[in-house]
């Protein structure tokens, strides 16, 4: 299939709508995810969506999506949950905690997967396809659901960009002032739960996170103002989406997930590269520059006062 | 009828296992600069933590101007110390000052003109107008440390509680800033402030706390600022200073 093939089939427009609108949201809540130094939290809400989608069709017995999104959510939330518990209870280090959350669920849901899979139906279920990602088995359905999480995601932001800012930059302050700060916690992790949910059928239980946090860091690079760099990041997320999409519909169905995350690292050379200010070229520009003019008004001063 | 400002009953805090402050009562009286002081790990950032309920206390009552803490949010301001949070953050001076008003503005309100204005106005009171659109990793300590003060200003708050605003201050600008919190007493704001510098304190603060894991004196700094409680408070630490220095000192 060529390009111009790929955009006029109507069923590749609607996952394409998708995964635009999945990268945008997931862009933009990933932000603050970073800002908060929590880019290890997205990654393990990920990561233990797998044993929900596995226990999922264990216990129905069906491949339905649905019921594969609710399995991931419940999982997300237990993690939520027990990270939560882990950090406030045991003397253990938010990052210890992730890990330890992320590795167990994770092993338990590739346990769970390996078994599906030597069982009777167990090629059948497709199931496989969740830890990469595959945008070929998305139904029309699937987009409209990708679609409404994100617009709420992006509404939410929105509503509360300026708690969201605020306990980003300075929680302590947040608190003081009466923001019911543990409150916004856990739902800032629910809302990185719903992105999870609604992007481990396109990019994959594994790398979500990616997606997460790559155009987030990418749009650092660009700005120094929040809102521009939340906006950015939705735009990066975007991109990333399609661009993945594109290129896994059009080389005979690669999985779309790591397609989606390579273009998102793309972006991310690219900014690290070229952004003005904080990009690496700008800065080894402005120190030559500030260096060879340094050195030019020594020798004025030189030639001037001759020894 | 006469009414603290602040009023503290029995309060106790703990990280782990020992209380690091310690059954602390105290009250404060309306329109004082009060200087907090005691010896590093005395407790100090700790005893206003959790005066602010940034921290869970075991036990104790906290109550502002006769009325419960939570009912008096709006009327307390805070300057945390300066390291408590990451400056690289994609914001401006202006910006982290507006945060002051958040607290008034409420849930869904966006900060707009009216908060400009006032964010500007405390700007210009520390001394920043001109950094007010830079970002905020590009500032100096010092300059970083007034910002936080600007933001505590717009908080237009009755109470403040602020935590060492004059580390990484140089000399001119700690006068600058002693002379504003003068202003703000002499509006009949309460001004509590962790402070190090024991040169300075009879020349600041009308009352003196000293601390260390429980309030050791509190009162007029003229009563409680001598030679005496001060080694009590630094369990003798203070010894190196030679009688001559003291004087100097405290005098
Ligand atoms: N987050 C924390 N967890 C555990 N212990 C802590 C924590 N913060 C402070 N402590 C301990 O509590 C005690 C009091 O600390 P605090 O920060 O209140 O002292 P301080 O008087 O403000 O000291 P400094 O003058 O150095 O700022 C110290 O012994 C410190 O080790
Ligand atoms: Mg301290």
């Amino acid at each position: 299939m060529n390009l111009l093939d790929i955009i006029n089939d109507p069923n590749t427009r609607w996952i394409l709508l998708g995964t635009m609108f999945l990268g945008l949201s997931s862009g933009v809540i990933g932000s603050f995810a970073y800002l908060r130094k929590q880019s290890l939290l997205g990654d393990t809400l990920a990561h233990a969506a797998l044993p929900g989608i596995c226990v999922a069709f264990i216990l129905t017995g069906v491949k339905s999506t649905s019921f594969f999104l609710i399995g991931a959510a419940l999982a997300g939330l237990v993690a939520v949950f027990l990270i939560s518990v882990l950090t406030r209870y045991s003397k253990i280090k938010q990052d210890a905690a992730l890990g330890i959350v992320l590795s167990s669920f994770f092993g338990f849901g590739i346990v769970l997967l390996t078994q599906i899979q030597q069982s009777e139906y167990g090629n059948q279920s497709g199931l496989d396809t969740f830890l990469f990602g595959q945008t070929a088995s998305m139904v029309m359905s699937d987009v409209y659901m990708m679609m409404t999480v994100s617009f709420i995601l992006i509404f939410t932001c929105t509503v509360f960009f300026k708690e969201f800012k605020l306990l980003s930059f300075d929680p302590g302050f947040a608190k003081g002032i009466g923001l019911p700060v543990v409150f916004l916690d856990y739902f800032i992790m629910m809302l990185i739960v719903a992105a999870v949910v609604i992007g481990i059928q396109a990019v994959g239980v594994v790398l979500m996170a990616s997606l997460l946090i790559t155009p987030a860091v990418s749009a650092r690079y660009w700005t120094e103002r929040l809102h521009i760099m939340v906006i950015l990041s939705g735009i990066f997320g975007m991109l990333s989406g399609v661009s993945g999409t594109l290129i896994s519909t059009s080389v005979n169905n690669l999985p779309t997930g790591p397609l989606i995350v390579l273009s998102a690292t793309v972006w991310f050379f690219f900014s690290m590269l070229f952004a003005p200010k904080r990009g690496v070229l700008s800065t080894v520009w402005r120190r030559l520059s500030t260096k060879k003019k340094y050195s030019l008004e020594q020798d004025k001063r030189k030639g001037s006062h001759p020894l | 009828m006469y009414q603290a400002a602040l009023k503290v009953e029995n309060l106790t805090i703990a990280y782990h296992k020992k209380p690091v402050v310690e059954d602390v009562s105290f009250e404060v009286p309306e329109g004082n600069l009060i200087g907090i002081i005691g010896p590093n790990g005395a407790g100090k950032s700790t005893l206003i933590k959790g005066i602010l309920e940034l921290i869970p206390k075991l036990s104790g009552e906290v109550t502002i101007s006769g009325s419960s803490y939570k009912l008096m949010r709006k009327s307390i301001g805070y300057v945390p110390q300066r390291e408590s949070v990451d400056w690289d953050f994609p914001t401006n001076a202006l910006d982290v000052v507006m945060m002051g008003r958040y607290g008034h503005l409420g849930w869904l309100k966006r900060p707009g003109k009216a908060e400009r204005h006032k964010a500007m106005e405390c700007l210009d009171k520390v001394g920043m107008v001109e950094y007010a659109n830079r970002q905020i990793s590009q500032l100096s300590g010092g300059q970083q440390q007034r910002i936080f003060l600007a933001r505590a200003l717009a908080q237009e708050a009755d109470i403040y509680f602020m935590d060492e605003p004059f580390v990484g201050v140089d000399a001119a600008t700690e006068k600058a800033i002693i002379q504003l919190l003068m202003e703000l007493k002499e509006k009949g704001k309460t001004v509590l402030v962790v402070h190090h510098d024991l040169s300075t304190v009879k020349e600041y603060f009308d009352w003196t706390m000293l601390l260390n894991k429980k309030v050791m004196k509190i009162g007029p700094t003229k009563e409680v600022f001598i030679p005496e409680y001060l080694q009590e408070t630094y369990g003798g630490r203070l010894a190196i200073l030679s009688d001559a220095q003291s004087g100097l000192l405290l005098k």
